[in-house]
């Protein structure tokens, strides 16, 4: 039974939105089977499309859709998130965002003010990333057609044509990285949402990561595939660059880097944080030879103050992620399925 | 049908109390437990909302300490 | 983080585990102990506990999911009430999921049905009050741990007059599934382990019969690794040393053998035992809670007219024999072929700590 066999019939529902196995089958079933091409195939953050203008540098042009609720948490906003999202899906491919479009579907009855202030935010954001907002949309639909603001931000960035990144590059032996703390976005919209009544000062940790991975690039070759675990975190994102492969992704427990307010609202709501998106992190996957010079340029950055070395790619379990726990025995980490609902069982 | 979590007593009011854990914090009710018995920074283990237990903080020293003789000694 | 990480030690684990590796090596069976607490399955497939355990025993996993138990019937008429216009549906996240004959409630709040998500059934209850024009039902899922806080609530909600609050009572308890257990002919066990804060509840002489008069060893054990590696090694001890089976409790920071009487008043006021029918194990006597009469004007069951449709079992899901432990996952022909976390068939998977989704999840332990 085929994939699209399978969605006939069904509807939309918020799993397919929420970053796991449904999503993932959704849009390689319904867009990729129709719009296909050699960029889009690649299923990357961003599309490398070579360049026009004939220069040596080639062009990456990404696209990405917020419809965060709230729109407003602690650490960020919306406006914050629909710039810095699509910088880092530019940075994480190696390139230098340049500029980016935003187009925006109101809900009629929004308060301008708020309207103002995710503004602002994207300013501030665009301004900290040194990116551009040169083009945008506005729509209006009315009352209920949509969750007060929608934003869509498309990117445009440069890379020099030598510097390739992908998933062919890594081999068994490859650190894997990370720039610091999992699960605080996914956690800080969590507490945000009201409902559980948690009081904490968690905080999501939305930034621009073109800089850190600038200086990331500037000591080391070796560098053989970066991607940002947003939403269905870590573990998906491991999953997606291990699927299919040829090698499998050892993530250690133990070396996870958790701030313990993000661990006790997981432990009181029964969440796991391998799942909770983030949104200024990047998995960077590294020669081993290179991972010590890599972390350390990632220390000295303010982005990356807590980055450690959390696993490392295997030529055992192919294709899969699994995870030494704190007592040393192996499980398998899926992708995330559906969306991870709070929990008293 | 066990998710509880141990937290500590960092404000007591009638019936409720305000607890903590991580740094995370959380108003409870304390309607099933006798609250005369509870102190600030004593631990509680809450589940739905509620303190369902005083953790005893003797007793888990206690035994821990006792578990790790065993496991030197036997 | 206090009562957290010092019973996550990893030294101190492996320590038991040798212990555990000896007692076991004393004896020429292989022994079976069964836990009848679906956060034991998650904290045992999380912490990778079975694969450590490695050939030493078999560890079983029971009914101790109370989503896993709950038939269809209940679903079916919750989602038939959440189709009613001015219904709000309240529930735990554990039911969201759960497929009913037809349909499950993620699906319904698809289809424009009010659910809300909640924490604690006092967040219900104040749905209730800020929705005064509506009638907000409270799913009440979940054994000895969860039946207080309902008790509690339902208790607030008539001492305060809100009037438009319901719980749909689906509590059921554990003692006499652990009867039924015991006298089912095709299991063979050495012992139990005895869930953690169902006990902190109603202690351990609930438990006492069967070490009595079926002379099997029951521990009551924490859900850290080391508080269930340690009831497992006291289960152990117990069938070796020959002292004649009784009741232990390894989770003594929590667990009084009294229990906590004030919680078990409140569920003796608010609720009456009533024969009860578990997925998999059928009808067991006494073994749910029904809202007692004088609290009628808050049972959804006795107050809301719903439009059940047929209540239909999935047909060739094995769940029934899972939930008693008499078959595992693998056993089954629908896992991971037609059941999966995406596409649940029966509630094993479904549920978050259902023994077919944990061992989905995690490989097999």
């Amino acid at each position: 039974m085929g994939i699209t066999e399978k969605i006939a019939g069904e509807k939309i529902t918020l799993a397919h939105g929420s970053g796991g196995i449904q999503m993932h089958n959704l849009i390689r079933s319904l867009f990729q089977k129709r719009f296909r091409n050699e960029w889009l195939d690649q299923m990357s953050d961003s599309a490398v499309i070579g360049n026009p203008a004939g220069d040596g540098d080639a062009l990456c042009f990404t696209t990405d859709s917020y419809v965060v609720a709230p729109l407003f948490f602690p650490g960020g906003d919306i406006g914050k998130l629909a710039v810095c999202g699509t910088v880092n899906d530019l940075a994480v491919e190696g390139a230098t965002p340049l500029f980016l479009s935003c187009g925006f579907i109101v809900e009629e009855g929004c308060e301008i003010l708020v309207l103002e202030k995710v503004a602002d935010s994207m300013a501030d954001a665009a301004r900290t990333a040194g990116v551009k907002i040169v083009t945008g949309d506005f729509k209006v639909v009315e009352k209920g057609k949509a969750d007060a603001i929608f934003i869509n931000t498309s990117g445009i960035g440069r890379r020099s044509r030598s510097r390739g990144f992908g998933r062919e590059h890594i081999r068994a032996g490859d650190k894997v990285l990370i720039n610091g703390f999992i699960g605080e976005h996914g956690a800080a919209v969590m507490a945000a949402r009201g409902n559980f009544d948690l009081q904490s000062d968690i905080k999501s940790d939305c930034a621009p990561l073109n800089g850190i991975i600038s200086d990331m690039l500037a000591v080391s070759e070796g560098i053989r595939f970066m991607r940002d675990p947003t939403r269905g975190g870590i573990a998906t994102t491991l999953n997606e660059i291990a699927e299919g492969a040829n090698f499998g992704i050892t993530l250690d427990e133990a070396a996870l880097p958790l701030r313990d307010d993000v661990k006790a609202a997981c432990e009181i709501l029964g969440f796991d944080p391998l799942y909770l998106a983030n949104e200024g992190k990047v998995i960077t996957i590294v020669s081993a030879e290179d991972s010590a010079c890599v972390l350390e340029a990632m220390r000295s950055h303010t982005l990356g103050r807590e980055s450690r070395i959390i696993g490392e790619v295997t030529a055992s379990h192919a294709g899969r992620v699994v995870l030494k726990t704190l007592l040393g025995a192996h499980r398998i980490i899926d992708m995330l399925s559906g969306e991870q609902l709070p929990r008293i069982c | 049908m066990c998710l509880a979590v141990p937290m500590k007593i960092v404000e007591l009011k009638d019936m409720e109390a305000i607890v903590e854990l991580g740094g995370v914090r959380r108003s409870v009710s304390l309607t099933l437990l006798t609250e005369d018995t509870l102190q600030v920074g004593d631990y509680v283990i809450v589940h739905a909302g509620f303190a369902i237990q005083k953790l005893d903080d003797d007793d888990a020293r206690e035994r821990l300490i006792l578990l790790k003789e065993m496991l030197e000694l036997a | 983080m206090k009562y957290l990480d010092e019973y996550r030690d990893p030294a101190l684990a492996h320590r038991i585990l040798d212990k555990i590796a000896e007692a076991c090596g004393e004896r020429s069976e292989l022994a079976a102990i069964m836990e009848v607490c679906g956060t034991h399955t998650m904290s045992i497939a999380r912490a990778g506990l079975r694969s450590l355990l490695g050939e030493n025993l078999r560890l079983l996993s029971g009914p101790g999911c109370p989503v896993c138990v709950t038939p269809n019937d209940y679903l079916d008429r919750a989602i038939a009430i959440a189709r009613q216009r001015d219904a709000i549906i309240a529930t735990f996240g554990d039911m969201m999921k759960v497929p009913g004959s037809s349909s499950s409630l993620y699906q319904e709040r698809g289809n424009g049905a009010r659910i809300e998500m909640v924490y604690s059934p006092l967040d219900a209850l104040k749905i209730a009050e800020q929705n005064p024009l509506n009638k907000v039902i409270f799913l009440g899922v979940g054994f000895e741990t969860t039946a207080p806080t309902v008790a509690a609530t339902l208790a607030k909600a008539r001492a305060d007059g809100v009037k438009n609050f319901f719980v749909l009572c689906g509590h059921k308890i554990v003692p006499p599934a652990l009867f039924a257990l015991v006298n089912d002919p095709e299991l063979k066990l050495d012992g139990f382990l005895c869930p953690g804060h169902v006990s902190a509840i109603i202690g351990s002489r609930p438990y006492e019969f069967i070490a009595r008069d079926y002379g099997l060893p029951c521990v009551i054990a924490g859900f850290e690794p080391l508080d269930i590696l340690q009831g497992i090694w006291m289960i152990l001890r117990q069938i070796i040393e020959k002292r004649g089976a009784s009741v232990e409790i390894q989770y003594s920071r929590a667990v009084a053998a009294e229990g906590n009487p004030k919680a078990a008043a409140f569920m003796e006021k608010v609720f009456e035992p009533v024969d009860s029918i578990w997925r998999g194990l059928g009808k067991i006597p006494a073994s749910g809670l029904a809202i007692k009469e004088e609290f009628g004007d808050w049972d959804a069951a006795r107050v809301i007219q719903a439009d059940v449709g047929e209540t239909r079992e999935p047909a060739g899901c094995i769940c029934g024999m899972i939930l008693r432990g008499v078959r595992l996952p693998m056993d089954c022909p629908l896992f991971r072929k037609t059941c999966t976390p995406e596409n649940p068939v029966g509630a094993c998977m479904v549920s978050s700590e259902g023994t077919c989704a944990a061992y989905y999840k995690y490989g097999n332990g």
